[in-house]
């Protein structure tokens, strides 16, 4: 038996087929993972997002030392309440996670870890933090929701009431705010606009039944995986891990190369930037019909590469993945995917976001 | 707890066949569209072509996984359910119905007579658990 978020009862009295997630007993969908996948692009759903973990660095030296740890630049964040998105290195440039980071005040940051390498983040944390003389606090009592969608907002206001819902909705992109016990952030997974709430677990109940009131369905891991692969993002253990590096995952955008600044994995990505990159992470479209999964091989004019990711595209109605290329492959090329032992289908290289907003952004 | 209907006939690998008049109706059961989730896409045999029972003849793929779906006996194609490719998702929502896959003729007239009836289908669902 995994572990179970504050919402589990919810899930089955909903119907929810459970599945193991990170070592959590988590929905994978309440039905149909497709439908909850329309519900979030065209209204709002739901999710239980209670199996990532929160934890705080609390001390005067904590914006040191999550510059020391994180490979993007928590410099960025100068307005209490902003929000930075990065990944967590080991020596070798390896990605350990990637995590957002809050700032609350000079001496108080809250992070969002993953699920799965949660436990060895809060690890690596503590390792790190006596140098800094920070305190690492695991929030374990806390749950969190993702409202995702268009109609988010509109129907969240009577579960939080107008004057909420009025902070909540001038947040800009990235940016969080307490409003009583809940902490509110305009962050999400979907590609959609939307809110995460972290709240005290014995919120989670009422919160969760007066979203569902509200008509914000719930939706399962399935139709989130399938939202975040079409909006582009990368999941943590599939389109990276500890063997590659951010550069190799379409991540270099969070990476922050400030001067100076001496963040662990540091040495070991300028090294590979300066002996030149082989591999790429991009986005590949199947062209006839079918499904792209996770560890099939393509063949390119460039070489070989490998499928990270790949899924339907409920939006789409077409076969979609990120795939590990070589650097040189280019965005409206051509290759060869390995469906099955035997049979190859052809597929484009495209550049992500394959949807935002609802709105399909590769020519299909 | 998934349909099992009692007048069809099922194999260990979960397809299921009807008997009209000596051709034989497959599809893939309630427990493992359940199991599959959304269908969203099907590859059928083509009319004609030559089954093996046991081995692999059509593909069902639904957003989480692809799965095998193996001839129950020996014989031939007759027909396909086009439909599917429009709709694969009524594999879901009516697997002993318009969630048909393919219709052929065995070569032994008595086969189908040797399939998994729906107790023992249900006894080996439950030994699955």
């Amino acid at each position: 038996m995994g572990r179970r978020t504050p919402l589990y009862a919810e899930h089955l009295r909903a119907g929810a087929k459970m599945v193991d997630f990170g070592g959590w007993d988590m929905p994978l969908h309440y039905g149909s993972q497709l439908a909850e996948h329309h519900q979030v692009r065209r209204s709002a759903g739901l999710f239980d997002v209670s199996h990532m973990r929160t934890v705080e660095i609390k001390g005067a030296q904590a914006r040191p030392f999550l510059r020391h740890l994180l490979a993007n630049d928590v410099n960025k964040l100068k307005m209490a309440g902003k929000a930075l998105y990065g990944c967590l290195l080991n020596e070798e440039g390896g990605v350990r996670d990637d995590l957002i980071t809050y700032f609350l005040a000079e001496d108080w940051f809250r992070i969002v870890v993953n699920a799965g390498p949660g436990e060895q983040d809060i690890a690596w944390f503590c390792q790190h933090a006596q140098a800094f003389g920070v305190d690492v606090i695991p929030r374990p009592e806390l749950a969190m929701l993702a409202v995702q969608g268009p109609e988010a907002f509109r129907r969240a206001e009577t579960v939080l009431g107008a004057r909420t819902l009025q902070t909540l909705t001038a947040l800009k992109p990235f940016q969080a705010v307490f409003a009583g016990d809940l902490f509110l952030a305009r962050t999400g997974y979907t590609g959609e606009d939307g809110f995460e709430v972290i709240a005290p677990a014995d919120q989670a109940v009422s919160l969760w039944q007066g979203f569902v009131a509200a008509g914000i369905t719930p939706a399962g891991l399935g139709a989130r995986d399938t939202l975040r692969l079409e909006a582009g993002m990368n999941l943590y253990g599939h389109d990276m891990d500890t063997m590659v590096t951010p550069w190799e995952s379409g991540l270099g955008w969070t990476v922050a190369l400030s001067e100076g600044r001496d963040f662990i994995g540091r040495a070991a990505l300028e090294r590979q930037l300066a002996a030149g990159l082989a591999r790429k992470l991009t986005g590949l479209l199947l062209l006839g019909p079918g499904v792209l999964r996770s560890g099939q091989r393509l063949y390119s004019v460039h070489g070989e590469g490998v499928l990270t990711s790949g899924s339907f595209s409920p939006t789409l109605e077409r076969g979609i993945a990120l795939a590990r290329v070589p650097s040189a492959a280019a965005t409206g090329e051509e290759c060869d995917v390995e469906m099955r032992p035997g049979r190859t289908a052809r597929a484009r290289i495209v550049a992500v976001p394959f949807v935002r907003n609802g709105r399909i952004l590769v020519d299909l | 707890m998934n349909n099992v209907p009692a007048n069809l006939r099922y194999t260990k690998s979960h397809e299921w066949v009807r008997d009209d008049h000596g051709v034989l109706t497959v599809g893939i059961t309630d427990h493992a569209q359940d199991l599959m989730g959304d269908m969203v896409f099907v590859d059928l045999p083509k009319v004609g072509d030559a089954l093996t029972a046991g081995k692999e003849c059509a593909v069902v793929e639904s957003v989480k996984a692809a799965s095998d779906v193996y001839a129950p006996l020996d014989g031939t194609v007759t027909e396909i359910n086009g439909d599917l490719g429009a709709k694969p998702e009524a594999i879901n929502s009516d697997p002993y119905g318009a969630g048909w896959l393919f219709k052929f003729k065995p070569a032994s007239a008595v086969a189908a007579a040797g399939l998994l009836d729906a107790t023992a289908y249900e006894n080996l669902l439950a030994a699955e658990g």
